[in-house]
């Protein structure tokens, strides 16, 4: 009797957190959703802000972000890939990997903001980029690069061995055993990394605070070497310190919504994806 | 001939390609050694600054016994917390405080001459006629001729005085506080207290998952934890500064809703998916025979849990609040936004605290680049740096560590 009435509260203990887990995420979602969405129109996506940022929309910001993680991912995306096929497919399992593993882990636990300081330190400051787009991308591009060589190490881990062999055994040399046989079949999976990638990099703010993000700049960027405004940075601004906070509290709801939007969609998406093609390659 | 060129051919479509995916595969560890070289290089240069305003100089009369000041000192004299000169082992004199623009105000431009060439003289009579003084003066201007002056020797910042000065003033002149102690203060504060919450909570809820749950609601609740990690902090902060901090504010009657509380709140809700994650794959990682061995003497599903899978679990489970607590340290935008930034140390949860991050990310703007101040912050980056390296590396440690009982 004892025993089962411990039983019983405990379990209803654990219950009780997982769903009080539960309900702060549908807390923070339904607050933003509820909050954003008589704000969200057509006008609001494609104007730029307007009377100190107390109305008009915010294009300026979604374009910004826009480049922001097209520029991260071109840089990103190759290196992460490469330095994955390097580790699974060249390095064998030696000290050097384990260090470069090591290292790669120890990369992704580096809080964002010192990422920040060092983009600033070395892209704005030493390699003279100044406030741009290039210098932005480039710290957010060294901020997912562990996150890319983790999932693609997976998907090449997840081929199993005889692939290679087989291929081998028809005469095929190394690369092009990697490029006709590991790459195809680890596509869909590498893919998945490359989409949370865009999720994380799209709500990065510490990074870009102070290599390419601009407070207020209703024109769009011309070049690589321009600054924009992201969606992260203008919420905090518009959150935080803009002219009147009060008057901007919708638009705030707003680019919380639109930028929710964008990271959970491309993380469910990814997930979607682990789940269908993580399935596909276990059966065959 | 044809081997000749099969070779080099050998050479352009192999060799060259695994030259390139080996030095991609060195880029992380070459980032991190650029991280270490740039943050230490730009971090260390504080301690090459002279602590009063760079191109000022503090002067007295030549009759003051004092030689030098320290920069305590000198915050306090400006700030007429020191107000006699005996406090500082001078005569029994009160001090009289002399800024270079009040110059301005005691003789006319004319008399001044033309491109104030006569400034170092005025100044110079000035300070003669005051033993009481002590004048901030722009170096260029300095009556170094003059009779009656005297130079204080600038020092340099100490490192001592960074890791246990008790204020943080980085924009105060004449001589800047740069004392690491309320930062570090504050966030250790909020990242350990967000553990305390998050910890039951994600426990919990990792117990709940890899335990209790049937397959179909734990195929729904594992995403929706894992969604809880990818809303950006910046969201974070936002619903931490628009529903937490006004709720926090009238529930527990506080004068700001932006306290160290706030902060550790959003911040533990950042760090449960982290915690659940971990400690569940450690709890999943269990072994079968040992949950049956125990169910088989007669356990029930609760003793098991609490006897056997989470003794077994347990460098998991220490692993997952490692990292959870490494989360927080490093956590930027949504402790920025709800604690208030006060640069002081708290003496209670409820008060406005600023945390490392915090500081870098709302000064650095406001910082001129190459400056002392500039260079204190990347010195807070290099100790933020050195504290996550700790957390992953004994993080790691701690989850290679088997359960040995069990052998």
């Amino acid at each position: 009797m004892n025993k089962k009435t411990s039983q019983t509260t405990a379990f209803w203990i654990f219950r009780l957190l997982g769903i009080i887990v539960v309900g702060i995420l549908c807390w923070i979602l339904g607050f933003i959703i509820f909050n954003g969405m008589g704000v969200i129109n057509w006008e609001f996506l494609t104007t730029a802000p307007t009377e100190g940022m107390t109305a008009g929309g915010i294009f300026p910001a979604i374009v910004g972000t826009l480049c922001l993680v097209a520029g991260s991912i071109v840089f990103a995306f190759p290196c992460g890939v490469m330095s994955a096929i390097y580790m699974n497919e060249y390095a064998g399992n030696g000290w050097i990997v384990k260090f470069i593993r090591i290292m790669t882990n120890n990369l992704s636990s580096i809080p964002s903001v010192v990422f920040g300081l060092f983009g600033m330190a070395l892209f704005v400051n030493t390699l003279g980029f100044g406030d741009s787009i290039l210098a932005g991308s480039l710290t957010l591009g060294l901020l997912v690069l562990p996150l890319i060589i983790r999932t693609t190490e997976e998907a090449l881990k997840a081929i199993p061995d005889a692939y290679r062999t087989g291929s081998f055994s028809l005469g095929a040399s190394k690369l092009q055993t990697i490029r006709r046989v590991v790459l195809p079949v680890a596509f869909p999976n590498i893919i998945t990394g490359l989409i949370l990638s865009i999720g994380r990099v799209s709500g990065e703010t510490a990074p870009i605070l102070f290599t390419v993000a601009a407070y207020f700049l209703p024109r769009l960027p011309g070049s690589i070497f321009d600054q924009v405004m992201a969606l992260p940075y203008h919420l905090y601004v518009i959150a935080t310190s803009g002219t009147d906070i009060e008057a901007s509290r919708p638009i705030a709801y707003g680019t919380a919504l639109v930028l929710i939007v964008i990271v959970l969609s491309m993380n469910i998406l990814a997930s979607i994806m682990r789940r269908y093609f993580g399935r596909k390659v276990k059966t065959n | 001939m044809r081997t000749k060129k099969s070779i080099f051919f050998k050479i352009i479509t192999e060799r060259i390609p695994e030259f390139l995916l080996g030095i991609s595969g060195s880029l992380t560890s070459l980032i991190i050694l650029l991280i270490i070289v740039f943050l230490f290089r730009e971090g260390f240069g504080l301690f090459s600054n002279p602590s009063v305003e760079k191109g000022y100089v503090l002067c007295v009369h030549a009759s003051n016994p004092v030689e030098k000041l320290n920069p305590d000192q000198i915050k306090q004299l400006f700030d007429s917390e020191i107000t006699d000169w005996k406090t500082v082992d001078g005569d029994d004199l009160p001090v009289m405080l002399f800024r270079f623009d009040e110059i301005f105000s005691l003789y006319s431009d004319e008399e001044l001459g033309e491109n104030y060439s006569l400034l170092p003289q005025k100044l110079g009579e000035v300070i003669a006629e005051n033993p009481n003084i002590i004048a901030f003066l722009p170096e260029q201007y300095v009556p170094r001729t003059a009779e009656w002056v005297k130079i204080l020797p600038s020092e340099q910042i100490r490192v001592a005085d960074f890791f246990t000065g008790k204020d943080w003033l980085p924009t105060a002149t004449p001589s800047s506080l740069y004392g690491v102690l309320p930062l570090i203060a504050g966030t250790l504060l909020v990242s350990i207290f967000a553990i305390l919450i998050a910890l039951p909570l994600g426990l919990g809820a990792a117990v709940y998952l890899s335990e209790l749950a049937n397959e179909r609601t734990r195929k729904i609740l594992k995403p929706m934890t894992e969604l809880l990690a990818g809303i950006p902090s910046v969201v974070y902060g936002f619903f931490g500064l628009a529903v937490l901090a006004p709720l926090i504010q009238k529930t527990l009657n506080l004068p700001t809703g932006e306290t160290a509380f706030t902060g550790s709140v959003i911040l533990a809700v950042m760090a449960l998916p982290t915690i659940i994650t971990i400690a569940e794959d450690a709890m999943r990682n269990t072994p079968r025979a040992m949950r049956e061995a125990s169910l088989a003497l007669g356990g029930t599903q609760w003793q098991t849990i609490y006897k056997v899978v989470i003794p077994y679990a347990s460098s998991g489970i220490t692993a997952a609040a490692v990292l959870g607590t490494g989360r927080a340290i490093g956590e930027t935008m949504a402790v920025l936004m709800v604690t208030g930034n006060a640069a002081v140390i708290p003496h209670s949860l409820f008060e406005p605290v600023r945390t490392i991050p915090a500081a870098i990310a709302a000064e650095l703007g406001e910082a001129p680049a190459g400056g002392a101040h500039y260079q204190s912050l990347f010195l807070l980056g290099c100790i933020l740096f050195v504290i996550t390296m700790l957390v992953s590396v004994s993080a790691e440690i701690i989850s290679k560590q088997k359960y040995k009982e069990a052998v």
